[in-house]
């Protein structure tokens, strides 16, 4: 305590010749190299399993000989990883990756454990943008799913705009509460409106209804490239605001006290995500509740510090989902379902039971 | 120059104005009292203050309207402890507290200084929270949890302090032990006090300034001596506010 009369400025308090005390928040190096291996190791078991079942060691050398350049062996199952299998689990990984971060960002800022995307109506609005790109067949030259990405995008940024613009019509300070009724609602009015477009879609009914569904079937590496970039971008910006979104977990009010903008990081971190999810829905569809799942079990070893959460669920995420599109593929083959059937079904239960939880913990 | 000066507020809510052209300043050394009954406004204040409500009139800080400052300066300068907590996930106490720092290094890079360690388990020894430090604050009591964000407060080290009821929920001994604690800050040239205090004997006892208020405006307020008045608070209390004191004192005689 220091009997200093003026006014704090800018990094006052900074004794510039203490030395950093090494205590952390986050994770150690080896806590990560741990998630990484675990997400290696699932990826591998994705692209071995499957209608043909591939061996392990094929399947490590024809990946280590593509990604270090050399010349690929002649294993006959060689076309099946590389132009099949390897593509789409590295969607599936980003996506699940992008998502839960997302979830986790978003349980965060609202202090609620059931936020999601697809709270703030946010997924349902990108998903509107891209079923109308494939309805009135949309597209850009040169880029075949530019034109669903752009319109995803743009119809994730409106329906931040209306919302928040809503918001801030019923009530200045953006409260958790009505973010999420005005996210409910809107989105019950988006899958309306959604049913009306499929209603009219006659030719493209069924690849508005499959992909509704969520599918990562028929991902290319061009796909996963546009999800890596997005990933990094955003995820960034996320992950940067861990102590923001620590705080907003606490409490809006007292992020507000302890001298958090927060306005600007709840801006800041809602486009982001937004942007993210419309990234992700524009490839894969609405793959519900993998925002949901993945923060709740993250948490449950983690705990509540965003340092901890957000990058635990980048991990995790990819993990889950990687191991969801595995059920959907192998669960009822050759039969493959879509991902967000599989997803949806355990996400649903854990909702309950998160609910359950949370009705008992207030009670 | 005042350490806070508050001129001409005002603050509505839709149709209604809570708050009505209310004016006081608070100087350095100073405890000030906001009293009154239920719904006169003081919270209320303590929003605006916060940049919590959307207000009118002026706020000024050491003369510089508040308005004109960064978050993390205000917060260094201004601690706001809020009449209600509730927090959503299973952060330690530690964790929390250790959040009051925020404003000293809010950049993304930035490491935990010495300063910073030295704060926090100097605001958890302050507030008898040390063998807590580890406890989830889902599992707290009431007081216990108004114990941890005092400690937040403390950590944030500003130089005035703005407590909403800092009694809320403690029990005698802890709000003996808070007020005492915090008279002893006030020692230290620069700091300021605002406090709402809904128990008159209290905020007698500790303040040196009140302000006394009634459905939104300022009925009185200067020297605490001033405003304690019988004719001021039987007005605003609609009742014989000495004379119930001395009825619940002579219980223990």
């Amino acid at each position: 305590m220091r009997p200093d009369p003026g006014v704090r400025e800018e990094g006052a308090a900074a004794p510039s010749s203490a030395m950093p005390a090494l205590r952390r928040e986050g994770f150690g190096p080896g806590a990560y190299l741990a998630f990484a291996g675990v997400m290696v190791c699932t990826m591998i078991l994705c692209v071995c399993a499957g209608s043909v079942s591939i061996p392990v060691r094929d399947t490590v050398r024809v990946i280590a000989a593509a990604v270090l350049g050399r010349e690929i062996p002649a294993v006959s199952a060689r076309s099946i990883i590389l132009s099949v299998r390897l593509p789409r689990v590295l969607c599936v990984a980003l996506t699940g990756a992008a998502l839960s971060l997302c979830g986790a960002a978003m349980q965060g800022l609202l202090k609620n454990p059931l936020a999601d995307g697809s709270t703030l109506g946010v997924s349902s609005g990108a998903s509107l943008g891209a079923a109308l790109a494939i309805a009135l067949e949309i597209t850009l030259p040169g880029i075949p799913f530019a034109g669903t990405m752009v319109m995803a995008m743009l119809f994730a940024f409106l329906s931040l705009i209306l919302i928040l613009s809503l918001a801030y019509r019923l009530d200045f300070s953006l409260s958790t509460n009505t973010i999420i009724l005005i996210g409910v609602i809107y989105s019950m009015f988006i899958s309306s409106v959604l049913s009306l477009v499929i209603a009219f879609a006659g030719d493209h009914l069924k690849s508005i209804t499959y992909w509704t569904m969520g599918s990562l079937a028929g991902s290319s590496y061009k796909n996963a490239l546009v999800l890596l970039t997005a990933l990094g971008l955003c995820g960034a910006v996320i992950v940067c605001h861990a102590r923001e979104l620590n705080a907003f977990a606490i409490g809006e009010d007292n992020a507000r006290h302890i001298g958090v903008n927060v306005k600007r990081v709840k801006l800041t971190v809602m486009i982001t995500v937004s942007v993210l999810i419309g990234v992700c829905v524009s490839i894969g569809g609405t793959i519900a509740f993998v925002g949901l799942v993945t923060p709740h079990m993250v948490r449950m070893i983690t705990g509540p510090n965003h340092k901890r959460i957000l990058p635990a669920s980048l991990f995790g995420g990819a993990t889950f989902l990687m191991l969801c599109d595995l059920l959907a593929r192998i669960l009822f083959n050759p039969v493959e379902l879509p991902i967000g059937v599989v997803t949806s079904f355990i996400g649903a239960i854990l909702f309950v039971v998160i609910f359950y939880q949370s009705r008992r913990a207030h009670a | 120059m005042s350490l806070l000066e508050v001129k001409a507020l005002s603050v509505r809510y839709g149709e209604h104005l809570i708050v009505d052209d209310v004016s006081f300043a608070l100087e350095e050394g100073r405890w000030l009292m906001l009293i009154g009954p239920n719904g006169a406004g003081k919270s209320t204040i303590v929003n605006a203050v916060s940049r919590s409500a959307p207000y009118t009139g002026e706020i000024r800080f050491r003369g510089r309207d508040i308005r004109r400052y960064r978050s993390t300066e205000l917060a260094r300068n201004l601690g706001i402890l809020s009449q209600h907590h509730s927090v959503g996930y299973a952060f330690t106490v530690e964790e929390v507290v250790r959040l009051g720092r925020y404003s000293y290094a809010p950049g993304i890079f930035s490491r935990r200084s010495d300063a910073d360690e030295v704060s926090v388990a100097e605001a958890l020894r302050l507030t008898g929270l040390t063998d807590l430090a580890g406890q989830s604050v889902l599992t707290l009591s009431g007081g216990e949890l108004q114990r941890t964000f005092l400690a937040q407060l403390f950590a944030q080290d500003p130089q005035v302090l703005i407590l909403d009821e800092p009694t809320n929920h403690l029990d005698l001994v802890f709000q003996r032990e808070t007020f005492a604690l915090i008279r002893a800050w006030l020692e230290i040239p620069g700091r300021g006090v605002i406090s709402v205090v809904h128990d008159l004997s209290l905020a007698r006892a500790y303040g040196t300034d009140a302000l006394l208020l009634h459905r939104g405006r300022a009925v009185a307020g200067g020297e605490i001596g001033e405003v304690f008045t019988p004719g001021h608070l039987n007005a605003v209390y609609d009742m014989d506010v000495a004379d119930w004191m001395r009825q619940m004192l002579s219980q223990w005689q």
